[in-house]
């Protein structure tokens, strides 16, 4: 160390450039990268050189946009140490409850959205405030919480309840010049989460809750509003996936959520991307890197046409191996 | 020195003290895990609307789950979680039907071919957590894809075949002219079986009072000689185990289908954790677990009865998993 | 009180401070003051109240009796967030440091400068940087270097200026340099210096004696919770110092060392074992009956050597024999079922299950002895026997062993070990954390344990617990055994060979 401070200037870019590599995301890019090159080989020999049809690409895409959002919100719930499983009933809720309201009536998308945010953010506050006052382990807390939207919800709607308005679809849609909506919303909830957890008090005192609650404790931050408040972020997301979602297929069912399984995927994505279920470490690129590896999985799979249901084992064997090697560099580094 | 000396331990009555009955009985109604109370709850309050109602078919449908949760119990005792449960039954169920195919004469084979995949799905679980360090989150939430990934590729979504009776009985016949009862379910004789043995393995055998002081501490665990990674390897297979035998007792009575085990990872570990089970570890008997798994089956019971819609079963379940454990974190802070 | 040794306006006046915990107390009476410039070094054993001293300084803990006044103001603290603004800051030996976090988040966490809610980056590393400048003079620490990648010595800059950036008048160090190389306690130094030049006055908790010559400007020595002396560095010399920190006669404290017929046949014995880079050409002899001692500093090895004993950090060369006989010990499991106890520092972490009853952790290590589809132990255990044989006091033995006492709870770990009938027994800091009262409960145990044909290894940094206690003692150090002392040595011939510093400082 003392040696390379009299190169300064040079040293200095060796430096950045090892802070890079060192930084948590680096290695899911390289994994990222390495599954991508395997994938298209393998999708190029197989179907000699035929793309994937636009539908399944276009299936496969609006599903990695409603995990991406989702699992933003949930980056930020395990960094400050919890976990959220009621994301797949919330996501439901958003997307029966905005098309109920809406209706069909554009004069009333405004009306749609704000109820279900409002809904959201109690979710996310009553979820919160169980786990920081009541102390229940926010498994069960938000697995009980998931119960709670679950019944509920099953009780008011059976099947698709209203519909939203055409103009509502331009969200799932729409074109902003040459560019997908879906991609701006996603980009929007990356954007806003990464400057939340970058640039603002708020997300620093997320990560030193999740590092170690004792000395964020000691160094005066309220402990307790800081998981609150990831908790109401991880709703709102879980909300706004729902909305697109709703855009998409034009009305809410109450199945949509955890048919998709988005508790588990987005939790997989998170920790995919290298953020630990333990807290305190991570970040949004990572996690849209988990997102993006789950999505070059199901597109060449999808693509492969052989045994779609074999993505599910490559998931599983996938989400091991990297928390293995994470935990390993983890090991190896505090040794 | 102002605190009372306590007497040396020699001295103090180890058995029941020498209270009134009344006393004597208010204690232990203190003493008795909530959820006991909660179960006759909810079946009294079954008997005051409905005094006719089949109260053996509570019993006869939650078997599986309480036996689930049971097993469940022992991985979160041992201070992990098992999402892989739910798909395990999954796989029993649909590739029993696959391999056995209507054929009576094949079901000890399978008996024993479910067997062995249960044990090496719990020791690979164990393999990931011991060894690779992985997060048991994770590590049997990837378990579960694989497994529901591989029932979909070798069954192509729909199951082949079907169980045969002799399979299916466990599950889905009965005893007759049992006394008092008139008729007794297989499903509870196998509960009770079950529940006997987990009882003995998890709170009577050296392997149980391991699996406390893994979860418990580890560190301490270790140092006192018990070898941590081969318990909770242990407590793994248990678990998927019982999933075996509830798959077994949901293919008799639920039929083949691919998503019979949807979801019954995180009922299980409700039951539990209603029962009194900290998901930290070292906590947690299997009459609480699988009065947990019961309890959930009376409420869907009660709300049968009162006319409420069923779905709102999920609802009261969310607020009492909730409140159960809110209780418990209360009474260990506040505990003497 | 002595003349100060630097003359610069007083800092902090304690005066009369006590303190008790459950109506014991550990700390009566203190006064201790602090000027500004001064390095005011804070001495005693385990358990003589340094760290309660510091954590009322601190805010940590509220005093029962006595005043704090800060440049001549009274102050309370309600929370180490009111001491630390009023300018007293603490270094734990354990850091609150981020490791996942830069340096610049870390020393501004919970204060960040900001514009609006976005936290001002650039402000926060210059600002950085220009409090690294004044302990880091080399340069080899930048605000936005990850923690986790810094060396022990570098972390405990950035906690120093941590403490600058709060314009803290008064610093502790709890002792700073357990973990340091020769190297960087030279730097520390350096960074001492340049605060005390800058006004501010240091109270510094050491064990070793050499630095203190080196660092500190007064000595305050406190014993069984009280003031002993506060004297000028130049007034005192080492012998002196050890004399007030030990201060009575030890044979009236302990129970008799054993005769020599009491010594029965080797029951461990060691032959060149080494562990790479912690411990050295390891050999000793243990005997039926004997307390063999382990002296040393924090560092030495001792609690290494405890490890390698039973397999915890097994040794890579070198052979341990149990009764003569070559074994191998390469985890705590074949330890234990060699007949190898081990109680630990820290009960509560590594020696308890602290949720089990205490039937249950009685019978722990005997669980992972028995078959696993069995009930039954290996050989019958009365629990109520134990208990008696260890004297131990609680409500009922189905108690939570978390409610009981740390005096009791040691003797709960020591009838885990009689339950499996062991017969080498590692006793490591036996009675740390273990109030005044209690004490000798244990050590008449631990000797009646000897007479009963237990060979015993005793880790102890208490000097009087190490003198008193051990039949003959081995003094570590830098991870070789750096000699034997018999029952009759002192104080100064423990620490002098645990230091090395015999010649250096006036006798």
């Amino acid at each position: 160390m003392t040696d390379l401070t009299s190169l300064r200037p040079k040293t200095r870019l060796v430096l950045i450039g090892r802070k890079i590599l060192r930084a948590g995301s680096a290695p899911i890019f390289v994994v990222l990268g390495v599954i991508y090159l395997l994938a298209s080989i393998v999708v190029s020999v197989a179907n000699e050189g035929t793309l994937l049809s636009i539908d399944a690409l276009e299936s496969v895409l609006s599903r990695s946009v409603g995990l991406g959002i989702v699992a933003m919100g949930q980056t930020c719930v395990l960094i400050v140490g919890s976990i959220d499983l009621s994301v797949s009933y919330l996501i439901s809720v958003s997307a029966t409850y905005s098309s109920a309201i809406m209706n069909d009536d554009p004069n009333k998308m405004a009306l749609g959205v704000v109820v279900v945010l409002a809904i959201g953010a109690l979710v996310g506050l009553a979820n919160g405030l169980v786990i920081t006052k009541l102390r229940v382990n926010p498994f069960v807390a938000t697995l009980g919480m998931s119960f709670i939207l679950s019944g509920v919800l099953n009780a008011s709607f059976q099947d698709y309840s209203g519909a939203v308005p055409d103009q509502f679809q331009y969200l799932a849609y729409g074109y902003f010049g040459p560019i997908l909506v879906p991609f701006i919303l996603l980009g929007g909830v990356v954007a806003a989460v990464w400057i939340l957890l970058r640039y603002t008090t708020m997300g620093h005192h997320m990560y030193a809750v999740g590092g170690s609650e004792e000395v964020a404790r000691l160094s005066g931050i309220k402990s307790h509003r800081v998981i609150i408040a990831a908790h109401v972020i991880c709703a709102l997301t879980a909300v706004v996936t729902g909305l697109y979602l709703a855009a998409r297929i034009k009305s809410g069912a109450p199945w949509i959520g955890p048919d998709g399984n988005y508790s588990l995927e987005s939790i997989a994505a998170v920790v995919l991307g290298g953020t630990a279920l333990s807290g305190g470490r991570g970040g949004v690129w990572g996690t849209l890197a988990g997102v993006m590896i789950l999505f070059v999985l199901d597109t060449s799979f999808n693509s492969l046409q052989v045994d779609e249901f074999l993505q599910n084992v490559a998931r599983g064997v996938i989400i091991i191996g990297a928390v293995a090697v994470y935990t390993y560099r983890i090991n190896k580094r505090r040794r | 020195m102002t605190l009372e000396t306590p007497a040396p331990i020699d001295r103090v009555s180890m058995g029941p003290s020498e209270a009134s009955l009344g006393v004597r009985a208010l204690r232990t109604v203190r003493s008795t895990p909530p959820i006991f109370l909660i179960l006759l709850a909810l079946l009294l309050a079954i008997y005051s609307q409905a005094p006719t109602y089949n109260f053996v078919s509570i019993f006869k449908n939650g078997a599986a789950l309480a036996i689930l949760a049971a097993g469940e119990l022992f991985v979160i005792v041992s201070g992990e979680f098992d999402l892989s449960v739910g798909s395990l039954i999954t796989v029993v169920v649909t590739m029993s039907a696959t391999i056995a195919n209507g054929d009576p004469s094949s079901t000890p084979m399978v008996f024993a071919v479910m067997i062995v995949l249960g044990v090496v799905v719990g020791v690979v679980n164990g393999f990931i957590v011991t060894r690779l360090h992985v997060p048991s989150f994770v590590a049997t939430l990837g378990m579960m894809l694989i497994l529901v990934g591989a029932v979909n590729y070798i069954t192509g979504g729909t199951p082949l075949g079907n169980l045969p009776a002799n399979f299916r009985m466990f599950g889905r016949d009965a005893i007759n002219n049992f006394p008092v009862l008139g008729t007794l379910p297989n499903s509870i004789v196998v509960l009770f079986v079950t529940g006997l043995l987990l009882y003995w393995l998890l709170q009577r055998s050296n392997f149980g009072k391991r699996i406390y002081a893994v979860g418990g501490n580890s560190r301490a665990a270790d140092l006192a000689g018990i070898d941590v990674a081969g318990t909770k390897t242990l407590a793994f297979v248990v678990s998927a185990l019982s999933a075996v035998v509830a798959g077994i007792l949901l293919g008799g009575y639920a039929g083949v289908s691919v998503n019979v085990g949807n979801g019954y990872e995180f009922q299980a570990i409700s039951a539990a954790v209603i029962g009194g089970a900290a998901l930290t570890g070292g906590r947690g008997t299997v009459a609480a677990a699988i009065a947990g798994g019961l309890t959930m089956q009376a409420l869907f019971a009660l709300l049968n009865v009162l006319g409420y819609p069923p779905e709102l079963r999920d609802t009261v379940e969310g607020v009492i998993v909730i409140g159960a454990v809110a209780y418990g974190s209360y009474q260990l802070r506040n505990a003497k | 009180m002595t003349q100060p040794a630097t003359d610069g306006p007083l800092l902090l006046q304690m005066s009369g401070i006590g303190k008790s915990f459950f109506g014991v107390p550990v700390l009566s009476d203190v006064d201790f003051e602090l000027r500004a410039g001064e390095v005011h070094a804070v001495l005693g054993e385990n358990g003589a109240g340094k760290s309660t001293l510091m954590k009322i300084l601190s805010g940590a803990y509220r005093p029962d009796a006595g005043t704090i006044t800060l440049e001549g103001q009274p102050v309370t603290f309600r929370h180490p967030r009111d001491a630390q603004i009023k300018g007293i800051s603490i270094i734990y030996q354990e850091f609150n440091l981020l490791p996942e976090r830069t340096v610049a988040q870390n020393i501004f966490l919970g204060r960040e400068p900001r514009r609006g809610p976005i936290v001002d980056r650039r402000a926060m590393d210059s600002a950085t940087g220009r409090l690294l400048a004044q302990v880091d003079p080399s340069g080899t620490i930048a605000p936005d270097d990850l923690v986790a990648h810094l060396s022990v010595a570098q972390q405990q800059t950035v906690e120093i200026a941590k403490a600058l950036s709060f314009d803290s008048r008064i610093l502790v160090m709890d002792e700073p340099t357990a973990s340091l190389s020769p190297h960087e306690v030279e730097a520390l130094f350096g960074q001492v210096r340049v605060l005390q030049k800058k006004g501010m006055g240091i109270v510094y908790i050491s064990h070793r004696l050499r630095e203190i010559y080196e660092v500190a400007d007064r000595v305050t020595v406190l014993r069984d919770g009280r003031k002993v002396a506060t004297v000028g560095v130049t007034e005192t010399n080492m012998s002196d110092l050890v004399r007030m920190m030990v201060g009575r006669d030890l044979e009236d404290y302990f129970p008799p060392h054993a005769t020599s017929e009491e010594l029965g046949e080797v029951m461990m014995a060691v032959r060149d074992g080494n562990v790479t880079r912690r411990l050295h050409d390891i050999n000793f002899e243990v005997r039926a009956g004997e307390i063999l001692g382990i002296g040393g500093l924090a560092g030495s090895g001792r609690s290494g050597l405890a490890e390698a004993l039973f397999g915890v950090a097994p040794f890579d060369s070198g052979a341990i024999e149990l009764g003569g006989e070559r074994v191998h010990i390469r985890s705590p499991r074949q330890a234990v079922r060699r007949g190898v106890a081990f109680l630990t520092e820290d009960r509560k972490a590594e020696g308890l299950v602290l949720s089990l009853s205490i039937r249950n952790n009685m019978l722990l290590a005997m669980r992972s002895m028995g078959r696993l589809l069995d009930s039954r132990l290996p050989h019958p255990v009365s629990v109520r026997e134990l208990a008696a044989n260890v004297d131990l006091r609680a409500t009922s033995i189905d108690q939570e062993v978390r409610f009981v006492s740390g005096g009791n709870q040691q003797k709960v770990v020591l009838a885990k070990w009689l339950a499996t009938r062991s017969r080498v027994f590692i006793f490591d800091e036996p009675t740390r954390g273990i109030d005044v009262g209690a004490k000798a409960g244990i050590h008449d145990l631990m000797r009646s344990l000897a007479r009963r044909g237990a060979a015993i290894v005793m880790i102890s940094s208490e000097l009087p617990e190490l003198l008193g206690m051990s039949d003959r003692i081995l003094v570590m150090r830098n991870g070789s055994i750096q000699g034997e002392l018999p029952s009759g040595a002192t104080e100064d011939d423990v620490m002098f060979m645990a230091t090395g510093e015999k010649a250096s400082v006036p006798a």
